[in-house]
C-alpha cells in the first residue's frame, strides 16, 4: 500500500510540475491543482498510513494521528480559495491582455505558429 | 486583559477588516476612511502597549484556546516579534492615511484589505508554530493578491499573474516541507521542533535536512533572495505605490522567518543539523546584493529603482542572518526597521513626484518641472541619504554596524567588497535619479500641465515615514540597546525553549 500511495503522490506531483511549466494559464492552473492534490496526500501521509483506525484516543488500542488530518483539512480549504482566485485572475488576464500566455504575449520567434493555434 | 494582550495585534486588524465590510462603517466613503484610520491607529496603540509590557515583564506567551504548547498553538511576543509588529501597524496607519487622498477609490475594498494584510503579517511575526506560520502566510498572501490588483492596468495583471502562480507553488513547497518535518519530528511547535532536531538519528537527519532546506526555498521566495527574486521588481513597480510601500514589510516576513527557523530550530543546539543553511544563505545573500545593485543601475523609473533597493536590502539582511551571532542579528534588526521605513517613504515619494510630472510620471528622464520642488526635493534628499547609507542618518549607522558584525566571519572580504560596491552603485543611481528628476526640466511642457499638489494627508504620512531616518539616528542608543536585547533573546536557546513550552511562567 505504501508503494501505491507513494507512486500516486509522485505521479500527481510530476504531472503538476510538468503542467505548471507550460506557457498557457489554463494548463498552469490545472498543474497547480494537481500539485496541491499531491501535497494534500503527502501531508496526510506524514502521520503514517494506517488502516481502519480511529483518530480518537482510547477508542482502540491503535489510533491514527489526528493532527495531519487537521493539517490536510486546512490545506484543502486554503488551496481551494487560492485556486478559485487564480482561475479568476487567469480569466482577467485573458481579457486584459488578449491572450492566455502567462507572460501576456507570445514570444516573437514563434508568433506565426502560435497564432494558428490561438482560438 | 493583560494576559490576552499578545493576541490583540492579530485580533484588532481582523475585527477592523470585518467591520469595514459592514454597513455603518463601510457604506459611505467618509465613514469608511475615518473608521479605517481610527482602527489602524488602535492597532498601532495596542502593539506599542504590547511592546511596553514585553519590555517591562519579558516575553509574553499566549496559548490560543488555553491549549498549552506543544499541543496547542502559541503566540510568542518576544522583543523581536513585538518590534516588528509595531513596525507593521505603523506602516498600516501610514497606508490607511495616505490612501484617503483618493487612492482607495480606484477599486473596491481597499481599507478592509490592508487590515487583513496587517493581520497576516502580525500573525506571521507572532506565531510560535510552523503550521500556523503557513496559515498566516496564506492570509497575508491572499490580501496582497487583491491589493496588488487594486486599481491596476494591463501590466499589473501580468505581474500579478506571475506573483500569484509563484506564490501558489511556494505554498505547495511549504506544505511539503511541513509534512516532512512533522513526519520526522512529530511536532510543529518551533520550540519543540528545536528540542527534537537535536536528538535525531540515522536517516531521519537527512529527511529533516530536506525539510529544512525546502523551508529555505519558501522563505527565499517570500524574501526575494536570488535566484527567486525575479518576481519582485515587476510586482512592486506595477502595484499602486502605496500598496508597494505596505509590501515593503512583506519581504521582511521571509527574512524574519529565516531568522527564527535557522537560529532557533536549526541553530547552535541542533546537533548534526546545526547551521545547515548558513553556507547557502551567505553566498546567496552576496549574489542577491550584486544582482540588486545591477538592477538599481539599470532602473529606468523611480519605482523600479526603489524595488531594486529592496532586493539589495534583503541581500544584506540575509547575509547578517547567515552570520548567526548576537551582534549580527542585532544589526539585522536595526537595519530591517530602517530599510522598511525608508523604502516605504521612497515608494510614496516616487508616487508624489510622478503625479506632478504629467505623462513623464516617475521615469528618470528630463520632463516637466515638479510643482513643489522644495518640499519634495528635501524629502527626497533625506530619504536618499538614508537609503544610500551616508552619514549622518540611520542608513549609515546600520551599514557600519552591519560591516562590523560581519568582520570576523569567513569570507567577510567578499561580502564587504560586494556590499560596498553595491552602495556605490546605489549612491550613483540615486544621485542621478534625483538630479534628473528635479533639475532637468523641459519648460515648454510645464505651462499647459494640470498639476496635483500634495494633499495634506499625503504630506502627513510622508513626514511620518521620512522622520524615521533622523529619529532612528537621534535615538540610536536606546534603539540599539533594544535590538541587542532582542537579538540576545533570539539566540538564547534554553530560555526560548523554556519560556515557550511552559507558557512564560
Amino acid at each position: 500500500m505504501e508503494l501505491l500511495y507513494a507512486s500516486c503522490v509522485g505521479l500527481l506531483a510530476s504531472c503538476g510540475v510538468f503542467l505548471i511549466l507550460r506557457s498557457r494559464t489554463f494548463t498552469v492552473v490545472l498543474g497547480l491543482t494537481m500539485l496541491s492534490y499531491a501535497v494534500n496526500l503527502f501531508l496526510f501521509s506524514s502521520g503514517r498510513i494506517s488502516l481502519n483506525q480511529a483518530a480518537v484516543l482510547g477508542a482502540s488500542s491503535e489510533y491514527a494521528d489526528p493532527l495531519p488530518q487537521a493539517f490536510v483539512l486546512t490545506a484543502i480549504v486554503i488551496g481551494f480559495a487560492m485556486t478559485a482566485f487564480v482561475v479568476i485572475l487567469a480569466i482577467r488576464g485573458r481579457t486584459d491582455l488578449g491572450n492566455d500566455h502567462v507572460d501576456g504575449k507570445y514570444p516573437e520567434k514563434n508568433n506565426v505558429k502560435n497564432k494558428k493555434v490561438k482560438i | 486583559m493583560i494576559q490576552n494582550l499578545p493576541f490583540l495585534p492579530v485580533l484588532l486588524p481582523m475585527l477592523a477588516g470585518v467591520l469595514l465590510l459592514m454597513p455603518p462603517f463601510g457604506s459611505k466613503k467618509v465613514s469608511r476612511r475615518i473608521s479605517s484610520v481610527v482602527l489602524s491607529i488602535t492597532s498601532f496603540i495596542a502593539s506599542v502597549f504590547l511592546l511596553l509590557v514585553v519590555q517591562a515583564e519579558g516575553t509574553q506567551v499566549y496559548a490560543i484556546g488555553d491549549w498549552s504548547a506543544p499541543f496547542g498553538i502559541v503566540l510568542v511576543a518576544d522583543p523581536l516579534s513585538t518590534l516588528l509588529v509595531c513596525l507593521t501597524t505603523l506602516l498600516g496607519v501610514v497606508c490607511a492615511l495616505y490612501a484617503c487622498a483618493g487612492d482607495d477609490e480606484k477599486g473596491s475594498f481597499f481599507h478592509p484589505l490592508i487590515h487583513f494584510l496587517i493581520l497576516g503579517v502580525n500573525g506571521a511575526f507572532l506565531t510560535g508554530d510552523a503550521f500556523n506560520l503557513f496559515v498566516f502566510f496564506e492570509v497575508l498572501l491572499i490580501a496582497s493578491y487583491a491589493l496588488l490588483m487594486h486599481g491596476g492596468d494591463k501590466k499589473n495583471t501580468q505581474a500579478a499573474l506571475h506573483y500569484v502562480i509563484l506564490n501558489l507553488v511556494g505554498s505547495a513547497v511549504f506544505l511539503i516541507a511541513l509534512g516532512i518535518l512533522y513526519g520526522v519530528l512529530g511536532t510543529l511547535n518551533m520550540a519543540d521542533m528545536a528540542q527534537k532536531v537535536a536528538v535525531l538519528q540515522g536517516d531521519d537527519v537527512y529527511l529533516a535536512k530536506i525539510g529544512g532546506l525546502l523551508l529555505l526555498v519558501v522563505f527565499a521566495l517570500k524574501g526575494a533572495l536570488l535566484p527567486l527574486h525575479l518576481w519582485l521588481p515587476n510586482t512592486y513597480a506595477t502595484a499602486m505605490p502605496i500598496v508597494a510601500a505596505l509590501f515593503a514589510i512583506m519581504t521582511k516576513v521571509g527574512v524574519y522567518s529565516m531568522m527564527r527557523v535557522y537560529t532557533l530550530v536549526f541553530g547552535d543546539e541542533a546537533g548534526e543539523l546545526s547551521h545547515m543553511a548558513q553556507s547557502w544563505l551567505w553566498w546567496l545573500a552576496i549574489a542577491t546584493v550584486a544582482m540588486g545593485a545591477v538592477g538599481v543601475l539599470a532602473s529606468q523609473d523611480l519605482r523600479k529603482l526603489v524595488a531594486n533597493l529592496v532586493i539589495v536590502s534583503v541581500g544584506a539582511l540575509v547575509a547578517l542572518v547567515a552570520v548567526q551571532t548576537v551582534e549580527a542579528s542585532s544589526a539585522a534588526i536595526y537595519y530591517l526597521v530602517h530599510s522598511t521605513l525608508v523604502t516605504a517613504a521612497l515608494f510614496i515619494l516616487a508616487d508624489l513626484i510622478g503625479r506632478q510630472r504629467g505623462k513623464v510620471a516617475d521615469r528618470i528622464t528630463a520632463g516637466p518641472a515638479v510643482h513643489q520642488p522644495r518640499l519634495l526635493g528635501i524629502c527626497f534628499l533625506i530619504a536618499a541619504i538614508a537609503v544610500i547609507g551616508m552619514p549622518p542618518l540611520s542608513g549609515f549607522i546600520g551599514k557600519v554596524w552591519m560591516l562590523k558584525a560581519t568582520l570576523n566571519t569567513e569570507y567577510s572580504i567578499v561580502f564587504w567588497l560586494f556590499y560596498l560596491l553595491a552602495s556605490l552603485a546605489i549612491l550613483f543611481s540615486v544621485a542621478k535619479a534625483g538630479s534628473t528628476v528635479f533639475w532637468h526640466h523641459q519648460d515648454k511642457i510645464t505651462e499647459n500641465l494640470k498639476q496635483e499638489r500634495v494633499h495634506p494627508v499625503q504630506l502627513i504620512s510622508l513626514i511620518i515615514l521620512i522622520s524615521a531616518a533622523p529619529l532612528m539616528t537621534i535615538f540610536a542608543g536606546p534603539l540599539s540597546e533594544y535590538t541587542i536585547g532582542a537579538a540576545t533573546q533570539l539566540h538564547d536557546f534554553n530560555h526560548n525553549i523554556k519560556i515557550i513550552l511552559t507558557g512564560g511562567q
